[in-house]
């Protein structure tokens, strides 16, 4: 986990003499940085339409896809909880399709292992869409439907902030392996 | 991308084992989401305790964000403001002469209102505002409408009171922690609210319908009597909701109902009210005493 990366020179920050990334850092960023955007985006507004992509899901996505393997297939289970605490989706929603998120996209490692840039945007437009359709659906079961056009400008900043986030995620992820702790 | 390392666990033991526990451990994500969802659609207040010791534990940074929400509001609105002032001074003024009389108006019929009150016995005493809370976040990302507001049961504050802010009716609160809420807003498909027309007290229901509009439907069905324009506010029916409170506009007429756009927009309202719930339910009759044999 932490030493493909600091031995091709092309990824991630430039290693330097006497430093090394922090174990530490490494690996909590991922998960705290998929909590936060779970967490955070409420705070900012009292929105009266869904409009605000579901960040922690993209932020996970994101991860899944920039570096396969960094989150384990069973990270839905926790971060998905924690997200449901928050996202006012029936409670269960995240945790179910966080899981299935990973399987599929675990599936398709397997299926195609090279993969190119429209290959990931396809995975990941077509991920986003089912997810914001099925969360659509969840939130049916136990309430009261709500017409469908309701989600449809919220599909479409999704689609269009998915690469945004995944630049953050790029940032993040040479922040997690910037070498900070000292060898002796 | 480059393909991962490679998934192929070969004769390792322990490769094999770990691969295969991931695995299982993914579907059993899976399994558990099923099962919260089914125990969650059934009874939508179960997780709730969860929910709000979530909500108590993020409030003190929810609410800093919420001051700089309601600072960065007041700045756009400043800016905007300077742009437009000249034409809206101009309107405002007309609209303070014709206020003006109008209020004249309101004194008479509010005076009619007390005598005939009075008359009646219904005078209530204004013991009806329980907290005033900011609201401290919501759920942007989610078809249902959720907001929380930083007082909870140490405030006093208890399910099923309606909350408000100065220009209108906002919601009501639905999940109560130590020192955050949970509320229902009336743009939410789950909420209900009886409501009547300002003016003539035609009556109605306003559904949530999830994008920040109500659907309004008539109680009598027949020749739609609504306009584009009319005031709703609440009827107070049921018990819940105190009458009177300014609800929402109505923006399209349908053939039996309105589609209407909120007054108070939960958008701007930096502080909220908590109200007492308007005619509590009666207290439970005294259990019958047990017949001596």
């Amino acid at each position: 986990m932490l030493e493909g990366p600091t031995t091709r020179r092309d990824d991630g920050p430039r290693p330097r003499i006497n430093r090394a990334p922090s174990p530490i850092i490494a690996r909590v960023v991922p998960w705290l940085s998929i909590v936060l955007g779970s967490m955070i985006p409420g705070w900012f507004v009292i929105a009266s339409a869904p409009m605000l992509p579901p960040f922690g899901f993209l932020l996970y996505l994101a991860w899944r896809q920039l570096r396969p393997g960094l989150l384990p297939l069973w990270a839905g289970l926790p971060l998905g909880l924690v997200d449901d605490l928050f996202s006012g989706q029936p409670f269960g929603a995240a945790v179910l399709l966080w899981s299935l998120a990973a399987i599929a996209i675990d599936l398709l490692e397997e299926r195609f292992p090279w993969r190119n840039f429209a290959m990931e945007w396809l995975v990941a437009t077509s991920l986003i869409i089912l997810y914001v359709l099925a969360s659509y659906l969840l939130t049916n079961l136990s309430a009261i439907n709500a017409p469908i056009h309701v989600v449809v400008p919220q599909l479409v900043i999704t689609i269009f902030a998915y690469p945004l986030i995944g630049h953050l995620v790029a940032r993040l992820d040479r922040l997690r392996l910037t070498a900070v702790r000292v060898l002796r | 991308m480059a393909p991962p390392a490679n998934k192929r666990s070969g004769y390792s033991r322990r490769a094999q084992l770990s691969s295969f526990l991931s695995h299982t451990a993914g579907i059993v994500g899976v399994v558990i989401g099923l099962v919260l969802i089914v125990i969650s659609s059934v009874d939508p207040s179960s997780f709730a305790s969860l929910r709000s010791i979530a909500a108590d534990a993020t409030e003190p940074a929810a609410e800093v964000t919420s001051e700089g929400r309601n600072f960065g509001h007041s700045v756009v609105n400043g800016v905007t403001g300077f742009f437009k002032m000249g034409s809206r001074h101009a309107q405002l003024e007309k609209e303070l002469a014709i206020a003006k009389s109008r209020l004249v108006e309101a004194d008479a019929t509010a005076a009619e209102n007390k005598r005939l009150k009075g008359l009646l016995g219904l005078l209530r005493s204004r013991d009806d505002i329980v907290a005033a809370a900011s609201m401290t976040s919501s759920t942007p990302s989610s078809t249902r409408r959720f907001a929380t507001i930083g007082a909870g049961a140490g405030k006093g504050i208890q399910k099923g009171m309606p909350v408000r802010s100065a220009t209108g009716l906002i919601g009501r609160v639905l999940e109560v922690g130590q020192n955050s809420s949970r509320v229902l807003l009336i743009t939410d498909t789950e909420s209900l609210v009886p409501v009547r027309r300002a003016k003539d007290g035609v009556a109605g229901f306003a559904q949530g319908q999830g994008d920040g509009t109500l659907r309004v439907r008539l109680v009598n069905l027949g020749i739609n009597p609504l306009r584009k324009g009319d005031v709703i506010v609440s009827s107070g029916a049921g018990g819940l909701y105190r009458p009177g409170t300014p609800m929402a506009v109505l923006t399209q007429i349908l053939r039996d109902g309105a589609i209407a756009r909120v007054i108070s927009n939960p958008t701007d309202a930096d502080f909220v009210i908590v109200e007492n719930v308007w005619a509590p339910p009666p207290p439970p009759p005294p259990p019958a005493k047990a017949e001596k044999p």
